[in-house]
């Protein structure tokens, strides 16, 4: 849609196809961009795996929003003469609110309800006290901007400052000594509800001193609903996501078929204390005595395994590419899996990194049958971008590698009970680990 | 007001949006150059081509030169440079 938008500005006519089902998507992101009318026709959805006779019938078949021939729809859209609507697009602005009108409590639940304000549990309504109390955890002035968000990269982007993220870190029922690990995640301009047919979720890994400081549970149930810092913390990353990037609303903002669980909240901290590596941050160039939180976007996928046990390669490799070949995977272990990996020659996390990057492999014709390798590592491997121009040129059979050394995290969290480990969906931004410090 | 309590607005702020205008339409598409933009979603360049074959059996005065940007949902300001030298109008598809 922003190509379209920007060829229409530079002169071009132009007219953009979508599968219907994102209609209602498209006229709110041409809205969005101030040109309403921006020409759009529609397809039945899907496309994928469809025929070539199945696409022409399309071609040749009816729009499915506008009920009218599709060819017709196209070249009108083309050749139509500008009407005033069209010569003017569309601008408007829309009011910076900060407190609602006063309501009973039972009514300004229902309206944060009705306005896709909450998760659908119930939420501690951001009083004036609630929300001064809050913002008593940070030294930032509560005007300050704190960053930009959107739920995906073509639409525009909303801008919050402290006193926004305070309402929704009020709302998530968390506690004030949390809000500059919550400032912070809001802050590296990662939304934990991205609007992606693909639901992802957020996932954060807190990191330094201000885990212990605020509670974080890094023992039993590290990753599970067993710490109020890790659960609100989690859940006020989703609400301020969600409310500050303009909404995360099913067939508007939202656009995920299946949902993800993980959306509510899934917020840990590493066991730094009994892992036998670096943690996390300082891999990425922070200080042990640093506070940081890294922010991923994934989880749409989970493999897991307990050991290493004597051919713990065979189940490791196996679960990193049984997973989509594209997505990072972020390895969540036990102290007692990472012990056990250090006993067999993998001094630090790297090396286990490495060997992982090295060994997981596909044959060629499965690596780039998968739709998102397709759709997204193809271009750039044409474009000659390595490794995957070399992938490109493999020989059906030959393994390729599927993941690059980059891509994979390692974390090491939990209680000692089990030596369990698991495999999360993780991608990581240049953004990601942001520095909690710098929001106290 | 008894029993009513004031609470904060959760959204964030949203953008100014100004206005923009479309380009001027072609009369009609004959002897005329519409880029077929390929956006690189699955399938997407099987659909493109069919539309191809369409206007070469329906409309074959239009040319129809297909073009694909070098990666999906970014921008390439090379590939829209060449659709704006080149070509009359542009057809994008599928996908936002």
């Amino acid at each position: 849609m922003g190509l379209t938008l920007e060829l229409e500005k530079a002169g071009i006519p132009a007219i953009a196809i979508h599968t219907h089902v994102f209609a209602r998507l498209a006229k709110s992101v041409a809205t969005a961009n101030g040109m309403p009318t921006a020409r759009q026709a529609f397809v039945p959805q899907p496309l994928v795996d469809k025929s070539p006779s199945d696409l022409r019938a399309y071609i040749e078949g009816t729009d499915p929003i506008s009920k009218r021939p599709f060819m017709q729809e196209i070249i009108e859209g083309l050749t139509t003469p500008l009407n005033d609507n069209d010569l003017k697009g569309l601008s408007f602005d829309r009011p910076k609110t900060h407190l609602l009108e006063p309501d009973t409590e039972d009514n300004l639940r229902a309206l944060f309800e009705q306005n896709h304000w909450t998760d659908y549990l119930p939420i501690n309504l951001p009083t004036e006290e609630r929300v001064e109390a809050m913002l008593k955890g940070t030294s930032i002035p509560r005007d300050r901007i704190v960053g930009r968000l959107s739920p995906t990269a073509f639409r525009e982007d909303w801008e919050f400052d402290v006193e926004k993220v305070a309402v929704n870190a009020v709302m998530a029922g968390a506690k004030p000594e949390y809000f500059p690990v919550i400032l912070a995640m809001a802050s590296s301009g990662i939304t934990a509800r991205n609007s992606s047919t693909t639901s992802f979720a957020g996932i954060g890994v807190v990191n330094g001193p201000v885990r212990k400081e605020i509670g974080m549970n890094t023992g039993i149930g590290a990753t599970g609903p067993y710490s109020h810092a890790n659960v609100t913390i989690g859940r006020a990353w989703n609400l301020l996501s969600a409310n500050l990037q303009g909404g995360s609303v099913p067939d508007d903002t939202y656009m995920g078929t299946l949902g993800n669980p993980l959306s509510y909240s899934f917020v840990f901290a590493e066991n730094e204390e009994a892992s036998p590596w670096d943690p996390m941050h300082v891999r990425y160039g922070f200080k042990p005595t640093d506070s940081t939180v890294t922010v991923f976007r994934g989880g749409r996928y989970m493999t897991s395994g307990f050991g290493p046990r004597e051919h713990w390669e065979g189940k490791m490799l196996r679960c990193l590419t049984a997973a989509d070949a594209r997505q990072s995977p972020l390895l969540i272990m036990d102290p007692i899996v990472a012990k056990l990996y250090v006993d067999r020659g993998f001094k630090t996390s790297m090396d286990l990194i490495h060997w992982m990057a090295d060994n997981a492999k596909l044959p060629a014709s499965e690596y780039w049958n998968e739709m998102w390798v397709q759709t997204l590592i193809h271009p750039l491997a044409v474009a000659g971008v390595e490794p995957y121009a070399s992938n490109l040129k493999a020989a059906p059979d030959e393994l390729v590698k599927v993941h690059q050394p980059h891509e994979i995290n390692i974390v090491v969290t939990g209680g000692q009970t089990q030596g369990a480990w698991r495999i999360y969906e993780g991608t990581r931004f240049k953004t990601s680990t942001v520095s909690v410090d710098a929001w106290r | 007001m008894s029993g009513k309590i004031a609470v904060y607005d959760p959204r964030g702020y949203a953008p100014k949006v100004a206005g923009k205008r479309l380009a001027q339409r072609l009369q009609n598409l004959e002897g005329k150059t519409v880029y077929l933009v390929d956006c690189l979603f699955d399938n997407s360049e099987v659909f493109m081509n069919e539309m191809k074959d369409w206007f070469a059996t329906h409309l074959p005065s239009v040319k129809t030169p297909m073009i694909k940007p070098r990666e999906s949902w970014v921008d390439d300001p090379e590939m829209r440079a060449k659709v704006v030298a080149n070509g009359d109008a542009a057809i994008l598809g599928v996908g936002l």
